[in-house]
Parts: C-alpha cells; sequence; structure tokens
C-alpha cells in the first residue's frame, strides 16, 4: 500500500458537507438575529425613563405615554417569589435524588414525574393553580399566586439541571471527604454542592430565564392591572409578558410601541440575570491554574 | 499513638457477590505493611474494609471481626464517621477538593469536622505540609487551589490531609500508581518517615515498591475469575521475596503469572 493523495470525490463530499453545516447555522441564527434587532429596533422608540418609571394608570386608549414600571416590579416580584419556592425545593430533590435515592423505586418515581412535569404546557400549571388557590381556596388573584404557577413550571428543571451538575461530581471527591471522617451531610454541603455550584447556578437561570416570558399562566393567576401594586400578596399585580401581550393587541401606534419597548425591557431583565449569574459562577468556580 | 489492626474471618460482598473471603491477619502498630497480589484479588476491597469505607458502595457488606487494640470497628453501634477519623485514607488518584486551596485542603479534615481557631489550623497545616514533604514547595502559594499542583504535588498534599487529622493508622490504595518515579520516590521516602508515627498499609502493584517500603507483605490471590480473593501468606517482606512457603507466592513474585 502506498501513500495517497485526498481523491477528488473526499474533497467535493468534505466541501459539500461543510456548506451544508455553515448553511444549517445561518439558518439557526436568522431567526435569533432578526428578534434581537427588530426587538431592539422598534423598542427603542419608548425605551425611556418614563417608560420604566410610569405605570398605565390614566393612560387613555389613545394616549401616548404611560410605561411599564408595574409590570416590570410585579415580573421581579413573581419571578424572586418563584425562586425562592422552586430552587431550595428542586435542589434538595436533587440532593435525594443523586445522594440518596440512588437507583431506588421511590428516587426513579421522582425521576418519571418530574420529566412528566418538564412536558406540562404553561397554561396547565396555571389553570392548575387558578383551580387549586383561587377557586378551590377561595384566595384572591395576586403576584404570588402567579409566583406559584411559575414555580411548578422552574422545579422540574431546576431538578434535572441539578441533578447532571450533581452526578458530574467524582465520586472520588465523596471518598476523600469520607475517609477524613466527614460526615455524609457535611460532604454534601461542604464538598459536594461548592463543587457543581457553577453548573447549578446555570440550571437555576435557565429555568427562571425560561418563566420570566411565560404569559398564560400569569393570565390566569396575577390577573391584569394597569397600576402599580407592589403587594405580591394581594390584589392583582401585572407582568411584562402580560403588559406586551395587552399592549401588543391594542390597535393604535402608541400601544405597539410600547409592547415593543416592554419586549425589549423583558429580554434586558433575562440578560442581566445571565450576566449576575455568570458573575457569581465566576467568582465561585473551581480555581484551577497555576 | 499508633495502632495494631487484627482482623479474623472477613468476608467482604459486592451484594451478593463475594469479593474477598476469610481474611484474617495482625497488622502491626508503627510499620509497614504491604499488599500483593494480582488484580481483581480483592487487595483494595479488603483495605477498605479496614475503615469502613466498603460499604459506602451501595449494596456492598462485610462479614467478620476487625479490631483495632480493643475496639471491635464492626461492633453495633460503632460510628463509621469515627471509625474514619481513626483511620485515614490516601486514594489512588490524587482527590485535592478542587473548589479549595493548598491551605483549606489540608484544613478540610478539621474544619469539616468542627471549629478550630486560626491560629491553631496554621500550625497544624504546616506541620502536615511538612510530614508530607510538601512544605517547601508550596508554602509561598498556599492560598492557590490545590488542583494546581502536578500529580505528585496532589498527592502529597492529599498525604497531609489525611494526616493532618491525626489518624492511628493511614491506609494507602496504589498511592503511587498514577505518578512519575521521581514522584514516587518522594513518596517512598514519604512513607518510611511516616511510618515512625502511623500503623500503614499500602496497596501496590509494583513488587519492588513493596520490597522497599514494606516490613512485612501479605499476597492475596484468587482461584480463578469470579472466585473471592483470599489471603494465601503473610511474612517478613524479606522471607517473602527471597525464601516464601507457598509455591503461589513465589511464582507471583518471580512473574511466571499475574
Amino acid at each position: 500500500m502506498s501513500i495517497q493523495t485526498i481523491s477528488t470525490g473526499r474533497r467535493a463530499k468534505d466541501t459539500i458537507v461543510r456548506g451544508l453545516v455553515y448553511l444549517a447555522f445561518a439558518i439557526a441564527v436568522v431567526p435569533l438575529v432578526s428578534v434581537v434587532y427588530l426587538v431592539i429596533k422598534n423598542g427603542a422608540e419608548r425605551f425611556d425613563l418614563e417608560f420604566l418609571l410610569h405605570s398605565m394608570r390614566n393612560i387613555g386608549a389613545r394616549d401616548a405615554g404611560g410605561g411599564a414600571y408595574h409590570a416590570i416590579l410585579g415580573t421581579l416580584e413573581q419571578v424572586a417569589l418563584a425562586s425562592l419556592m422552586s430552587v431550595p425545593i428542586g435542589i434538595l430533590t436533587a440532593i435525594y435524588l443523586v445522594e440518596y435515592g440512588g437507583n431506588g423505586r421511590l428516587a426513579n418515581a421522582i425521576r418519571f414525574f418530574v420529566d412528566v412535569m418538564t412536558g406540562i404546557p404553561s397554561v396547565v400549571a396555571g389553570l392548575f393553580i387558578l383551580a387549586f388557590w383561587v377557586l378551590y381556596l377561595g384566595q384572591s388573584f395576586s403576584g404570588f399566586a402567579g409566583a406559584l404557577a411559575l414555580a411548578v413550571l422552574m422545579m422540574p428543571t431546576v431538578v434535572r439541571s441539578a441533578e447532571e451538575m450533581l452526578k458530574l461530581v467524582p465520586s472520588d471527591l465523596r471518598e476523600a471527604s469520607y475517609a477524613l471522617g466527614v460526615p455524609r451531610w457535611r460532604t454534601i454541603v461542604k464538598v459536594v454542592l461548592p463543587t457543581a455550584f457553577t453548573g447549578i447556578i446555570t440550571g437555576v437561570m435557565l429555568a427562571v430565564a425560561r418563566v420570566t416570558g411565560e404569559t398564560a399562566p400569569l393570565l390566569l393567576t396575577v390577573f391584569f392591572t394597569d397600576s402599580i401594586n407592589a403587594d405580591p400578596f394581594s390584589g392583582p399585580q401585572m407582568g411584562l409578558p402580560l403588559y406586551v401581550f395587552d399592549q401588543a393587541g391594542r390597535p393604535n401606534d402608541t400601544a405597539i410601541d410600547r409592547a415593543w419597548a416592554g419586549a425589549l425591557t423583558l429580554i434586558l431583565i433575562v440578560m442581566l440575570l445571565n450576566l449576575a449569574a455568570r458573575l457569581i459562577a465566576r467568582w465561585r468556580s473551581p480555581a484551577t491554574g497555576r | 499513638m499508633a495502632k495494631q489492626i487484627q482482623v479474623s474471618g472477613l468476608d467482604a460482598y459486592y451484594g451478593s457477590n463475594k469479593a474477598i473471603e476469610d481474611i484474617s491477619m495482625t497488622i502491626e502498630p508503627r510499620s509497614v505493611t504491604a499488599f500483593i497480589g494480582p488484580s481483581g484479588c480483592g487487595k483494595s476491597t479488603f483495605l477498605r474494609t479496614l475503615n469502613r469505607m466498603h460499604e459506602v458502595i451501595p449494596g456492598a457488606r462485610v462479614e467478620g471481626k476487625v479490631m483495632l487494640d480493643a475496639d471491635d470497628l464492626y461492633a453495633p453501634g460503632v460510628d463509621p464517621v469515627s471509625v474514619r477519623r481513626t483511620i485515614g485514607m490516601v486514594f489512588q488518584r490524587p482527590n485535592p477538593f478542587p473548589t479549595m486551596s493548598i491551605y483549606e485542603n489540608v484544613a478540610a479534615g478539621l474544619r469539616l469536622n468542627g471549629r478550630i481557631s486560626k491560629a491553631r489550623a496554621d500550625e497544624i497545616v504546616e506541620r502536615s505540609l511538612k510530614g508530607a514533604n510538601l512544605w517547601n514547595e508550596v508554602k509561598d502559594r498556599l492560598n492557590k487551589p490545590g488542583a494546581g499542583l502536578s500529580g505528585g504535588q496532589q498527592q502529597r498534599l492529599c498525604i497531609a490531609r489525611a494526616i493532618a487529622v491525626q489518624p492511628q493508622v493511614l491506609l494507602m490504595d496504589e498511592p503511587c500508581s498514577a505518578l512519575d518515579p521521581i514522584s514516587t520516590l518522594a513518596i517512598e521516602d514519604l512513607i518510611a518517615e511516616l511510618k515512625d508515627e502511623f500503623t500503614i498499609v499500602i496497596v501496590t502493584h509494583n513488587m519492588q515498591q513493596a520490597a522497599r517500603v514494606s516490613d512485612r507483605t501479605a499476597f492475596f490471590n484468587l482461584a480463578a475469575q469470579g472466585q473471592p480473593g483470599k489471603l494465601v501468606e503473610m511474612d517478613e517482606t524479606t522471607n517473602m521475596f527471597t525464601n516464601p512457603s507457598e509455591k503461589a507466592t513465589e511464582d507471583y513474585i518471580t512473574g511466571r503469572f499475574g
């Protein structure tokens, strides 16, 4: 056998496949770029201080002006409350699955139901809270009810991503810790969780980003308002996705502009949260380098 | 402070699979005992039964008796955590905690077990790193990550971490198998120093290493694949390597099998 040059056929195949890969990439990027471009271009119109600091109270149907302060406030509160509920439960569940449950029956049942929960359409989560919290328990529409629905949506994402991250922690480290005479719970708290911290944060951020844009569950739970309601525990609140939905459905340009600005704000909030999470993750990441 | 270990009639299982059968031996204090034998013969499993690390694996269990001086390690009610504080372990692959600095790694066993003063921690960290012959190499970068050290340094860091909790016994599971010859030499020198203070048990695949570092050697073998491993014989290392009483030992040592 002698050493041969690359045949023309292989060269051609290489070129074709390479072209296909680039094409697929370009197609995938088109919607992303166009969404960002359109939202920035149209949103910039009304993205000003008045928009960020005023509500829609006393703004008539055709009036210009007005803002989304009430919606921004509502979204931040609802997402924060939802995270406060779902992140601890989600991480504790993941710890159970990885550190205690193993492949037992209960652990596998939990994994199965978490997977089922991942597939729940968001409107169903909203309906569930509406039926249970508002209609059955007789509580009022509130930001908290919205947060409950969002928490239902967040939890499976947090559980699954935290579980994957905890699984990545080498069992060498657990054994090293046990061999030092460190009890199991302390090993989890001081060795396993810090090692998986960066990944868990990323998972939590994905979950937060997912629910921040949810509209349907909010429609059914926080109801709707044009006024500022800073108390998430009583009375209807507003959320940014809801605000965008509402404004975009109105016929006049002033409202459409507000909808675009709302969409821009929503994207910026998610981006800022992501950035903050990245910074925290970098600050706490496993130290490497010499 | 070093203690004697006395094992009698010990069996270890993984699920229903018996890994080692009917092992009895005495491990003398302030000496180095080496375990040799072909892969899969249960040396590491046996080592892990000595500080109750075996049972960390799901489904694993142990029958028989392990006495540390007068204490039965497998008596009902004995806390495995306290057993492991008394009998430390160094693993095959260096495994410093990746989120911790060199200093924190050495202090980990102390800090994770309760509060100690900064001054006391400083003192123990320095003493342990000196004990592991690592102090001079790392004293200027104690706050740098432990994962940034070379493999041999990481393994000495793990030894420093293990001796920082002041165990009575130090178990080493092939501590040099992932290291280059120079790092191996450093660890072997260290073992020779540590045996003044600790009872040391070392598993090794390297017969020259067993001959170099140990006072007594135990040879493990298994009748066939799938059979449980057994202790063939145990004797002074010099006897084992010059005049073994069992044919199997001689065959293994001279390289006729395994």
